[in-house]
């Protein structure tokens, strides 16, 4: 038999989180709970179909006059402007003043993927691989991979959670963005910060930008829980807008999986706000280059939905319900669990529970801890501490926070 | 102010997609389309087939929900895929000395192959296309960090391969190169080897130990026949050939938006595939995590359920006849019109496209005189002709050669 070419080639290990879920699958325990991946659950523990996107699904199904031809390079149209609305604001300057781009990506990822080989193309000069990227620590942890890939040399961490204080290390930030190189990028989290579930203040903000205002930094942002960190779409897109009202140029990667529960479709949409309309239209020019050889136009089920439902008020305005209805079950959970503890007196202190946003809790479990979870309790969570509130129901609450209180106790 | 973005150039347009955007333009009524690759009936609509209504109304009664596949895609529509292309009594199907992702269409499986050699293929750099291929083929490999070279296909003066060039060529290739092959229906000449000359081509290949990654994005739709069309995939395995495969639904099963596609490796044994997909996923992971599920869905569900199945052999079979029969009609018509050139490479010809050796002052008279548009390289799409107007393009023709 002839030697295989790939006879060298090492066997990857598995994505953490999807490994988590595999364990989670042949755990035959009864009281077993899944606090891993980040998609939302009921409270039954089961996956959602927005009302919305099953009435809008219907409408594109009886709809004969739709068939499945090609998408443009980037994307469906109505889609596009609607999604970059929605992050921007209805009366942003930016789209007023003609100075947005849009490109329909697969997912939030896919998003990411094509702002960063852009940057790496041409931000900073040409194919300047040597720019420094920035992403806090910790972040969601294929952030580093996308920019690897991308061709980025040189990616650092910015200080971002103090685990001492469990809170935002706000100093330590601003102190990292002051030391960067001028024009170094850095990967912000619009809201809802994976994993900590901690955001900076407005105020906070306010200072984060006029450092890097001042710093020439680049601005790319991640907006993968607008309208379901606080269930507000405003209140979650106020950092992304008031950036550009500063006058920066930026990149917002956007996704749809969680606000829409359109997981598996891939909808996403990379926002470009530049300083005019002529530099967005180079720069698009050039995205669509990179769009077709990544996959050369986008997959159009889901972009339909998400289009037809921001185009119509009344579609709208219950998609908005439906985000709603979402992000007040993750703060209910929160504010239980929260109390639970507090009332079972596990020692430390708890609010951070309910301080923090979005669909993730940096509990501040130590890895020791989330072993004895996982092993002695059949409770699924990563070894940061990191849980999905969305795991948490009325039923297991209980067995949760008990289960907590004995990891917190029995393993120092 | 100054913008991060002053020195970005604007890109050069798509050549194919300004065809159509001129196309869009033009208010003569007769005006033709024959730019851009996707089927359209004898009326010169969209043809949204019926196992694919079909297997929609399947999954819609089925109320699923709408979670993230895993990173490698669908398994029930990576397997019918691979299945699919290799046959289901191929041994490296059966004994599962095989890895398949589901990719992004066509090109999106393109490009996890060109990142994957990239990443793990240290024996070279150079990937051989044919003379000429799809245009998207340089930018991807390229993209993914590849270098291109090329191996004479098409011969201008027959229209048709050149047989002993492309032999010449690929023997002299440096071992351990990467060569592509299309696997039916060349984009965009229409100009296939037959069976002899494939096995040819595979013992020269076998012979400089070259790394084959076939392209197959026309599987039915090239002769009406899945079977004979995978045919060069299925003999090169045979011949012990590991091949790369990347596979399309977007014309055979009219899927073009849904992105439904496949990327396969053919390992040593299970194991080695095991690994590879390993690597696969950590690829795909950082580009856009997980695929999409609605084309992979339909064409699993149209692959997997024997009615549907069959129905869509019956469709995919009529395109490709549509395809035919306007190939038959264009070059009786030309006859008709008193044209004395040889116009035996159009029926010869085969797939969507036709390179029809028109030269690009021709091709310009043809959209100035005619509104009949199509690349600048004389390929027209076969899909875009019907019977209403096959004649009007035959006449055209004969007027921009006599």
């Amino acid at each position: 038999m002839a030697v295989s070419i790939f006879t060298a080639v090492p066997r990857a290990p598995p994505v953490a989180v999807f490994k988590l879920t595999a364990d989670f699958r042949e755990d035959g325990d009864a009281r077993k709970v899944n606090l891993g991946v980040g998609a939302y659950r009921t409270d039954e523990g089961q996956p959602w179909v927005l009302p919305v996107v099953k009435k809008v699904e219907q409408m594109i199904a009886n709809d004969n006059s739709l068939n499945h031809e090609y998408l443009p390079i980037l994307g469906l149209p109505e889609f596009r402007a609607n999604a970059s609305r929605i992050a921007l604001g209805d009366d942003s300057p930016a789209i007023k003043e003609n100075r947005i781009g849009s490109v329909q990506s697969l997912g939030g990822t896919g998003a990411l993927r094509i702002g960063a080989e852009f940057l790496r193309r041409w931000y900073n000069g040409n194919n300047n691989t040597a720019t420094p990227v920035y992403i806090s620590a910790p972040s969601w942890e294929n952030h580093n991979s996308v920019f690897v890939d991308a061709g980025f040399k040189d990616i650092r961490t910015y200080h971002y959670w103090d685990a001492a204080k469990r809170g935002l290390d706000l100093q330590g930030l601003l102190d990292d963005m002051e030391k960067a190189p001028e024009f170094s990028i850095f990967i912000l989290h619009a809201c809802a910060h994976n994993p900590t579930g901690t955001d900076p203040t407005p105020d906070q903000w306010k200072q984060i930008a006029a450092v890097m205002k001042r710093r020439f930094l680049f601005p790319f942002f991640d907006s993968a829980y607008q309208g379901f960190a606080s269930g507000s779409l405003d209140k979650d897109a106020w950092a992304v807008r008031y950036f550009v009202s500063e006058g920066f140029e930026l990149f917002c990667a956007q996704s749809f999986s969680k606000n829409f529960g359109l997981y598996n479709e891939r909808v996403g949409n990379l926002t470009v706000v530049g300083k005019d309309a002529d530099n967005v239209q180079r720069v698009l020019s050039q995205m669509e280059k990179i769009v077709r050889t990544t996959w050369s136009n986008p997959p159009s089920q889901g972009a339909r939905i998400v289009a037809t439902t921001l185009a119509s008020p009344q579609l709208f305005a219950e998609w908005k319900d439906n985000v709603k209805t979402m992000a007040d079950r993750v703060l209910l959970m929160r504010s239980e669990l929260r109390s639970r503890l507090e009332s079972l007196g596990t020692p430390g202190t708890w609010n951070h529970i309910t301080e923090q946003i979005g669909m993730f809790s940096f509990t501040g479990l130590s890895p020791k801890q989330v072993e004895y979870m996982i092993k002695e309790k059949h409770i699924y969570l990563m070894a940061s501490g990191r849980i999905n509130m969305c795991g948490l129901t009325t039923k297991n609450l209980d067995y949760v926070a008990k289960s907590i209180h004995e990891a917190v106790t029995k393993i120092q | 102010s100054s913008s991060w973005w002053s020195h970005v150039e604007m890109g050069p347009p798509d050549p194919i997609l300004g065809v159509t955007e001129a196309f869009k333009r033009d208010s003569n009524s007769k005006k033709m389309n024959l730019g851009v690759g996707a089927y359209r009936d004898d009326n010169g609509k969209p043809f949204v087939l019926s196992c694919v209504r079909k297997a929609e109304a399947m999954i819609a009664s089925k109320k699923m929900d709408k979670e993230y596949l895993p990173i490698g895609g669908l398994a029930d529509f990576t397997r019918a895929s691979a299945e699919l292309a290799l046959g289901e009594n191929s041994e490296a199907f059966k004994s599962g000395r095989y890895v398949t992702v589901q990719g992004i269409s066509g090109t999106g499986s393109l490009r996890i192959g060109a990142n994957f050699l990239q990443r793990f293929f240290k024996a070279s750099r150079d990937v051989y296309l044919p003379k000429p291929s799809w245009g998207n083929h340089t930018p991807i490999f390229r993209d993914a960090g590849l270098q291109l070279q090329a191996y004479r296909y098409y011969d201008p003066k027959t229209c048709s391969l050149d047989f002993s060039g492309a032999m010449d060529d690929i023997s002299k290739i440096p071992e351990k190169s990467i060569i592509l092959l299309h696997a039916c229906a060349h984009n965009p000449t229409g100009v296939d080897p037959r069976q002899e000359q494939w096995k040819e081509l595979a013992a020269t290949v076998k012979k400089r130990n070259l790394l084959v990654y076939f392209d197959m994005a026309y599987q039915g739709f090239a002769s009406g026949d899945i079977n004979r069309d995978a045919w060069a995939v299925r003999y090169f395995i045979d011949q012990g050939i590991n091949v790369l495969l990347s596979q399309s639904y977007a014309k055979n099963m009219g899927l073009y938006g849904e992105r439904a596609g496949a990327f396969t490796v053919i390992c040593s044994d299970a194991e080695e595939a095991k690994r590879v997909e390993s690597q696969l996923k950590i690829l795909i992971r950082p580009m856009y995590s997980n695929p999409p599920v609605n084309g992979a869905r339909i064409a699993s569900t149209i692959l997997n359920t024997p009615d549907l199945r069959k129905e869509w052999l019956v469709e995919v079979k009529g395109m490709a006849d549509r395809i035919i029969s306007m190939r038959t009609q264009l070059v009786a018509n030309l006859k008709k019109e008193g044209s004395s050139h040889n116009w035996q490479h159009i029926t010869d010809q085969i797939g969507m496209f036709c390179f029809t050796g028109l030269k690009p002052e021709q091709v310009e008279r043809l959209t100035k005189e005619f509104s009949i548009y199509m690349t600048k390289d004389g390929r027209i799409s076969v899909a875009g002709v019907t019977s209403g107007n096959v004649g009007y393009l035959a006449h055209a023709i004969h007027q921009v050669t006599k």
